[in-house]
């Protein structure tokens, strides 16, 4: 499991450099998140219509390792854009990934980017 | 506890700088909650227990040395020895080695099985040991000891499926707290809950071949018992001052004078170790307050210990509330005891009031002990008693019920309001109308008022209330950061301006881009005043709602078709078998005469429900926030007893109401005699058959705090019953607070049960018909909201585990069990 969790870093957009298109904007859902694959990696994507940014991380809630995020509801805290775990409402912020909650552990995140309607994520590997 | 509380009145203190930390603990862990140690079962790791992380220490410039024991003192050259052979000077030393427990000398007490019960290695000790002993089909649990820890104890071992007894040497339980008549109502209390209580029995021996088996007691008895777990008094843990020549006294403890200075130089002794007054304290606040005359001492002013230590203590032992305050046997020439008893209820108060009625000195509350902080108020600050004493516990009878304190403003400045922490209830009006705080969590947070035990935090509620009131400020329930407004008020607004989406509900009530509080309870409100299901606006939908089904442990679903009244035909019970054991799903019935199917994937939801909505079936809504079920028993159709045909009016109403999403879910049960095999009596609503029609009851639940639905009306006809529960549902819906369950929202209304009487059976408020007809339309309007997802390709699309592939999740993990399967464990 530990294992799994290390396969999941964060990038930032200055980082990436593999962009790997995963859909068409109309693919996923407004306002809510969806999973994508790439490799054996689960990505979630959220799209927020309010401020119409796109927000990518981990599908693995690092709290009891189970592929979930992508499910979880979105929305903001004191600003900053965030998801609640569908198991136990852990949040994250999806700017950094750092607990809401004020626990220890994080998810990684990824960069979006849309261009001709199409949807892109940046990976180092 | 109480050395940890010293570090943390040192760290905040201005003179701080000027001294260096030292702290040595002989256990691993830093200093934790042994208050709530018995909460360590059911907590998934020690760390909540802590007072303070490791961190804390680190940041506040304090050095903390766990798993080292000091074993000897010098006081002339002022320095500690640890087992480790270093040492380190001091200028001051603070002993805070509380106690350990006192374990008689029983024959046999050093058998295996049997522990004591003080910190988290003894719980983890136990619990492995009940394991170990529940794998060999052992059961039997005992306690030695009925006092406070003992009944703590023994809840606990009953949490750990074990049968428990408990074993006390006096005529009563918890002996220096309750009298004779109290403990014969905590006993009735305890053992209908499965703990059996032995009083009055004197351990003569523990016996078995190699671990424990039984213990005999003196007077020829015996129990049989596979572990026994000692909790019978404790012991100071003075033996370091023994060693080093400072006074302890005859029955241990070291001696401390009000600056709790022991007989040696700079040396200070707080906590159950100390010996003030002639007596030890096993309780926090006494401990507290003593951490607070240290540091004062040490950083030079000259505060001083209290002459008399109050031993007051409200809480919950095995699920029931027991309270003890000031002196609780006290009766004389001059002060009486007030009784009252109801063993209907299971409750105790007694009070002992002067003669002349005006003053309290103490009294005890077993089953019951709400009065308590009041109570505790009048006692402590000596206040004049109404003028019939026996209001405080019975409630003044006829007229409007008023609290005898008046309001919580009415207390002196200087009254106590948190024990544990020593907050006065001016300290906590200062930190609001000195603009330092705006709400309860604020004052939590700067006073520590109600941040220990918690027993006082309703009186806490009620003077920020009060004080924020006496400012101009309104107090309110508020949704979250992005509304705020309450769960009623957004109603109503959504209702009056015909708000249709959450976007739009945002854009002119609220802020921000809402959240997993506030959207789920705009999307209840949508569903309760248009009847739309989940989903029209999917991304408001509490996750388990956006995909129409209960999010299992490893992120499958489980599958609960509708099965109104519980009544199912053969052939629908083999769709139910055959599209089980095509998914592979874990099969289960449910507490609600249903059949759960586990394991499904997200993927599979939709050809699972196209193959159960072929066969019939609906969405059981066991997802939502909604109607789950009306259970009912067989009736008179079959019953030899049955009076009216419950199965047949349980199904009309569940048809009635499937689909009515709720502040909260709601359940209902429809008995067809008194017997009650429907349980409707634990439901929401509950429907009793008896001569001449039906008993209708509300605000009924099972779970955690289980509570018996109220009678609200009698011998009414099918249709008056279906129209009252059309008016008690809409007006629950109406006024609710966010996830309140019926039973808490009743608790709540003004006026209770007779008020809610007034408004549905007599109609006080003249909007009975307006309920009936809004519940009306909402009947009208119901569709099954599984059925429109796998006829509509759009809505399918949610269903899909990735999007730019279409494999299905191979994380996902299985394990054999009883011919079924189950999640890999977390």
């Amino acid at each position: 499991m530990e294992e799994l969790l290390k396969s999941y870093q964060t990038v930032t957009p200055q980082h990436a450099i593999n962009w790997v298109k995963v859909g068409h904007t109309d693919d996923f859902p407004e306002n809510a998140g969806a999973c994508v694959k790439y490799n054996s990696k689960q990505i979630a994507v959220y799209y927020f219509t309010r401020t119409n940014s796109w927000y990518a991380c981990q599908n693995l809630c690092p709290h009891k390792m189970e592929m979930v995020l992508s499910r979880g509801m979105i929305g903001d805290s004191q600003g900053i854009p965030k998801v609640a775990c569908p198991l136990h409402k852990k949040t994250f912020s999806l700017e950094d990934g750092h607990n809401l909650n004020g626990e220890e552990y994080s998810i990684a995140t990824y960069p979006v980017r849309i261009q001709e309607g199409n949807v892109y994520i940046g990976f180092v590997d | 506890m109480v050395g940890f509380k010293f570090c943390e009145k040192l760290a905040a203190h201005p003179l701080r700088d000027q001294f260096e930390v030292l702290v040595f603990g002989e256990e691993s862990r830093p200093a934790y909650d042994r208050v709530h140690l018995s909460e360590y079962f059911s907590l998934d790791s020690a760390d909540k227990l802590l007072l303070a992380p490791r961190d804390w220490y680190a940041g506040n410039n304090i050095t903390l040395r766990t798993g080292e024991m000091v074993t000897s003192i010098e006081v002339d050259t002022k320095r500690v020895f640890t087992h480790k052979h270093d040492y380190f000077e001091y200028d001051y030393l603070v002993l805070a080695t509380g106690s350990s427990p006192f374990v008689p000398t029983i024959k046999g007490v050093d058998k295996p099985g049997v522990f004591i019960y003080r910190t988290i290695e003894d719980l983890d000790a136990i619990k492995d040991y009940a394991q170990k002993l529940k794998h060999e089909g052992k059961f039997k649990a005992a306690v030695l000891g009925g006092g406070l820890l003992g009944l703590e104890a023994a809840n606990a071992a009953k949490e750990l499926g074990m049968q428990t007894d408990v074993i006390e040497f006096a005529p009563r339980l918890m002996p220096r707290q309750l009298d004779k008549a109290a403990s014969d109502m905590l006993q009735h209390k305890i053992e209908s809950l499965g703990i059996k209580v032995h009083l009055g029995k004197n351990s003569q021996e523990i016996v078995g071949a190699e671990g424990i088996e039984g213990i005999d007691f003196t007077d020829d008895t015996a129990l049989q018992t596979d572990m026994l777990i000692i909790s019978a008094g404790i012991r100071p843990r003075d033996e370091l001052a023994v060693k080093c020549g400072l006074q302890t006294g005859e029955r241990g403890g070291i001696y401390v004078n009000n600056k709790m200075e022991t007989s040696g130089p700079s040396i200070y002794a707080i906590g159950e170790v100390a010996l003030y007054n002639n007596g030890i304290y096993g309780l926090v606040a006494p401990g507290y307050e003593m951490a607070g005359v240290a540091v004062d001492q040490i950083t030079g002013t000259d505060k001083l210990m209290s002459p008399s230590i109050d031993m007051s203590t409200q809480l919950k032992l095995v699920g029931t509330e027991v309270a003890s305050f000031g002196a609780p046997f006290i009766e004389n020439d001059d002060i009486t005891a007030i009784i009252y008893e109801n063993k209907q209820r299971g409750v105790y108060k007694r009070i002992n009031v002067s003669k002349d009625g005006s003053l309290l000195h103490g009294g005890i509350m077993v089953g019951d002990s709400s009065d308590y902080n009041t109570l505790f108020q009048l006692y402590i600050n000596a206040m004049k008693l109404p003028e019939n004493p026996e209001d405080l516990i019975l409630g003044s009878r006829g007229g409007e019920s008023k609290s005898p304190l008046g309001s919580v403003l009415d207390l002196p400045e200087t009254a106590q309001i948190c024990s544990c922490e020593a907050v006065s209830k001016g300290t906590i009006c200062n930190a609001i109308t000195s603009g330092a705080c705006t709400s309860f969590s604020d004052v939590v947070k700067q006073t520590k008022a109600s941040s220990c035990c918690g027993g006082c935090k309703p009186m806490v509620v009620d003077l920020v209330n009060a004080t924020l009131k006496s400012l101009g400020q309104e107090v309110k329930d508020t949704i979250c950061e992005h509304f705020n407004y309450s769960r009623q008020e957004m109603y109503d607004l959504v209702k009056l301006h015909n708000i249709l989406d959450f976007d739009e509900a945002l854009d002119r009530h609220g802020r921000g881009h809402g959240c997993e509080t506030c959207k789920p309870i705009l999307a209840s409100i949508f569903a309760s005043i248009y009847m739309e299901t989940a989903n029209r606006q999917a991304p408001i939908q509490d996750s388990n709602d956006r995909f129409l089904a209960n999010i299992q442990r490893n992120g499958t679903y489980s599958v609960v078709p509708r099965v109104p009244g519980g009544e199912i035909t053969p052939q629908k019970l083999m769709v139910l078998g055959e599209v089980a054991k095509k998914y592979d799903l874990y099969t289960k019935i449910t507490g609600g005469q249903r059949i759960d199917l586990f394991g499904a994937q997200l993927h599979e939801l939709p050809m699972i429900w196209k193959e159960l909505i072929d066969a019939g079936f609906e969405s059981g809504h066991a997802y939502g926030k909604s109607l789950r079920t009306v259970k009912s028993c067989v009736g008179s159709t079959w019953c030899r007893f049955g009076m009216h045909d419950s199965v047949s009016f349980a199904i009309r109403i569940e048809e009635r109401y499937k689909g009515l999403r709720s502040p909260h879910k709601l359940k209902g049960g429809v008995s067809g005699c008194i017997r009650e095999c429907a349980e409707a009596r634990g439901k929401d609503f509950g429907v009793i058959a008896v001569e001449g029609g039906w008993n209708l009851y509300v605000c009924g639940n099972g779970g955690a705090n289980p509570k018996h639905a109220i009678l609200l009306a009698e011998q009414l006809d099918d249709d008056t019953c279906i129209r009252y529960l059309d008016r008690f549902l809409i007006y629950y819906i109406r006024t609710a607070a966010p996830l309140q369950r019926t039973a808490p929202w009743l608790d709540k209304l003004e006026g209770g049960i007779d008020y809610l009487k007034k408004v549905v059976v007599e109609d006080s408020l003249g909007i009975g018909e307006e309920l009936e007809a809004e519940m009306e339309e909402l009947v009208q309007r119901y569709a099954c909201e599984w059925k429109e997802a796998i006829e509509d390709p759009q809505m399918l699309k949610r269903f899909k585990p990735f999007v730019n592939s279409d494999e299905p999740d191979d994380h996902l993990e299985f394990v054999p069990m009883r011919e079924q399967k189950m999640p890999r464990p977390w």
